[in-house]
Formats: structure tokens, C-alpha cells, sequence
């Protein structure tokens, strides 16, 4: 574990190794993962149950607004889960914490597979409701960036022979790509879109009827307590896939009597 | 409900995505307790 820590605060790097070690990792994540996956795949549920059947249709949209309570959430955790690759990216960088650089590498296929979704719900929903599966619009196109940007990172992390490089290299990528966040959120207001504008915001009341409001927010719980899940079920097979790598290769070099390259 | 296929696809795709996922990474995890199991020597005699 490189000790190095140029400008930041040495309390928070000593803070975030001491509970953010790899064995503590496993320990917690195993205690915390029930709590994820369960809670998540019966909100998930139940949302679904409620919004295909009980919620009600439209009074424009008809019943393609059901196609809503699967693609929002989707939506959100595209950006979300590129959020918290950003913060991993620079825990990374400026602490060089290696659980970070695992997260991180986990975070971006998942992020990538849930943008897709994002994009193909999207797709099933504006052809019967705008007529046309894709439109070039400034919220459709961010968003395929961002699927680029994921791909992109998934890409530089696989691309060199030593992991660090590539963790470094992809960190650099994602703490750029972060620009895009903000240009997801607010292309409907800067831009004249096809896209609605959002309906449910932190200031003001949403705009989305209640009966409809309550699935959706169920729904946006659930799939975030599922992706939640799946970050840290793969991260915890990382951390053990590296030290079974690391055991190996000590194993190796004390045969063949030289030092270990971690 | 006159969409019902649209409706129906997108159900299934953000359903099976995250099964997919969660199913594989959680086959990753016991593949990885396994051969640690088995390499982490330390770990086989109860020290660790």
C-alpha cells in the first residue's frame, strides 16, 4: 500500500485506510450486502407490481408512462453510479487508496450496463410516444457521452500491463468525464429538447401526480439498493482476486528466490 | 394497454440486467472465496 499523500489532509488518508482497509471491507460488506440485496429486490418488486398494474395511465401519455417507473431510476443511477466512480477516481488519486481503484474498476462495467438501460428503456418509450426510437437531442445525447465515458473508462483500466497505470489513467478520465454530469441535468433547461424537463427536483414540489410519484420513488430505491449491491458484491470478489494474486506471486518469487513485485 | 410490447421489453431488459449482474458477481465471490480458500495457506490453519 503506497503511503504517499501530497496535498491532502494526512487525518482524512489515515481515516479512510483505517475503515476502508481491505479486510475491514470484506467483514463489513458481508453484514451490510443482506441488507442491500433483500430490501432492494422486494422494493423493486413491489414498485414494478404497482406501476404495471395499479398506477394509473397517462392522461397524455397513455400507458407508456409505465415505461417511467423502470427508466427513471435507470436515469438516475447512470449519473449517480459515474458520481461515485468521480469520488472514487480521486480518493485514488490523492490518497491513493487501492480499495478505491478496485471500486472504481468494479463501478464502471455496472454503471455502463445501467446507462445502457437507461438508453434502450428511453428508446422503447420515445417511439411510441414521439415516434422515433432516437432523436439527437441535448438530454439524449449527454447521456450516450456518458455511456461512451463509461466505456471509455472500462476500456483504460484493462489497458495496461501494470493495474496501477490503469487505475490512474482511468481516475484521470472519470474526474474529467465529471464535467458531463452537470450537462446531463441541466440540457433540458439550456437547451430547447424533445425531452420533458424533470418533474421532480430538490426545490419545489414535483409536478408528477402522487399516485404516480409513490412507485416511482419505491422503484428508485429499490434498483438503488440493488446496484449498491452489486458494486460491492463484485468489489469484494476484486479484493480477494488480488489477493489470491498477491499469494501467488509471493509464492512464486520466494521459489525462485527474488523479491515479490506487487 | 395498447403498448403492451414496448412496455413489456422495457420491463424485462431492467429486470434481467441487474439479475444478470447481481447472479455473476455473486458466482464471482464464490469463485474467488474458493481458490482463496485454497491459496491463502495462513487462512486454512485458522490463523487469519
Amino acid at each position: 500500500m503506497d503511503a504517499r499523500s501530497p496535498a491532502a489532509s494526512p487525518r482524512t488518508g489515515h481515516v479512510l485506510h483505517r475503515f476502508a482497509n481491505p479486510g475491514q471491507f470484506l467483514r463489513l460488506s458481508g453484514k451490510v450486502l443482506p441488507w442491500l440485496y433483500w430490501p432492494g429486490l422486494i422494493l423493486t418488486a413491489v414498485s414494478l407490481i404497482w406501476g404495471l398494474f395499479f398506477a394509473p395511465d397517462d392522461w397524455q401519455q397513455g400507458d407508456t408512462v409505465r415505461i417511467m417507473y423502470v427508466h427513471v431510476p435507470f436515469a438516475w443511477l447512470a449519473s449517480a453510479g459515474y458520481f461515485s466512480l468521480a469520488v472514487c477516481s480521486f480518493i485514488s488519486l490523492v490518497w491513493r487508496h487501492p480499495l478505491a481503484d478496485l471500486a472504481a474498476a468494479e463501478i464502471g462495467p455496472v454503471g455502463a450496463a445501467f446507462t445502457a438501460v437507461c438508453l434502450a428503456t428511453g428508446s422503447l418509450w420515445g417511439k411510441p410516444t414521439w415516434g422515433a426510437w432516437w432523436v439527437w437531442d441535448a438530454r439524449l445525447t449527454s447521456v450516450f457521452v456518458l455511456f461512451l465515458l463509461y466505456l471509455g473508462h472500462i476500456a483504460l483500466v484493462r489497458a495496461f500491463d501494470d493495474p496501477t497505470r490503469g487505475y490512474r489513467a482511468g481516475a484521470i478520465l472519470a474526474l474529467v468525464g465529471a464535467v458531463n454530469l452537470p450537462i446531463i441535468k441541466f440540457s433540458v433547461d439550456w437547451w430547447n429538447t424533445l425531452h420533458q424537463p424533470a418533474s421532480i427536483g430538490l426545490t419545489g414540489a414535483p409536478t408528477i401526480a402522487t399516485s404516480m410519484l409513490w412507485p416511482l420513488l419505491f422503484s428508485a430505491i429499490g434498483f438503488t439498493l440493488l446496484f449498491a449491491a452489486i458494486i460491492v458484491t463484485r468489489t469484494r470478489a476484486a479484493v480477494m482476486e488480488r489477493r489470491i494474486r498477491s499469494l501467488l506471486m509471493a509464492r512464486a518469487s520466494s521459489a525462485t528466490g527474488q523479491e515479490a513485485v506487487p | 394497454m395498447t403498448h403492451l410490447p414496448y412496455i413489456i421489453a422495457a420491463y424485462v431488459i431492467a429486470l434481467g440486467v441487474p439479475i444478470v449482474l447481481a447472479t455473476e458477481a455473486l458466482f464471482r465471490v464464490r469463485a474467488a472465496r474458493r481458490r482463496l480458500d485454497v491459496t491463502d495457506i495462513r487462512r486454512n490453519r485458522g490463523s487469519v
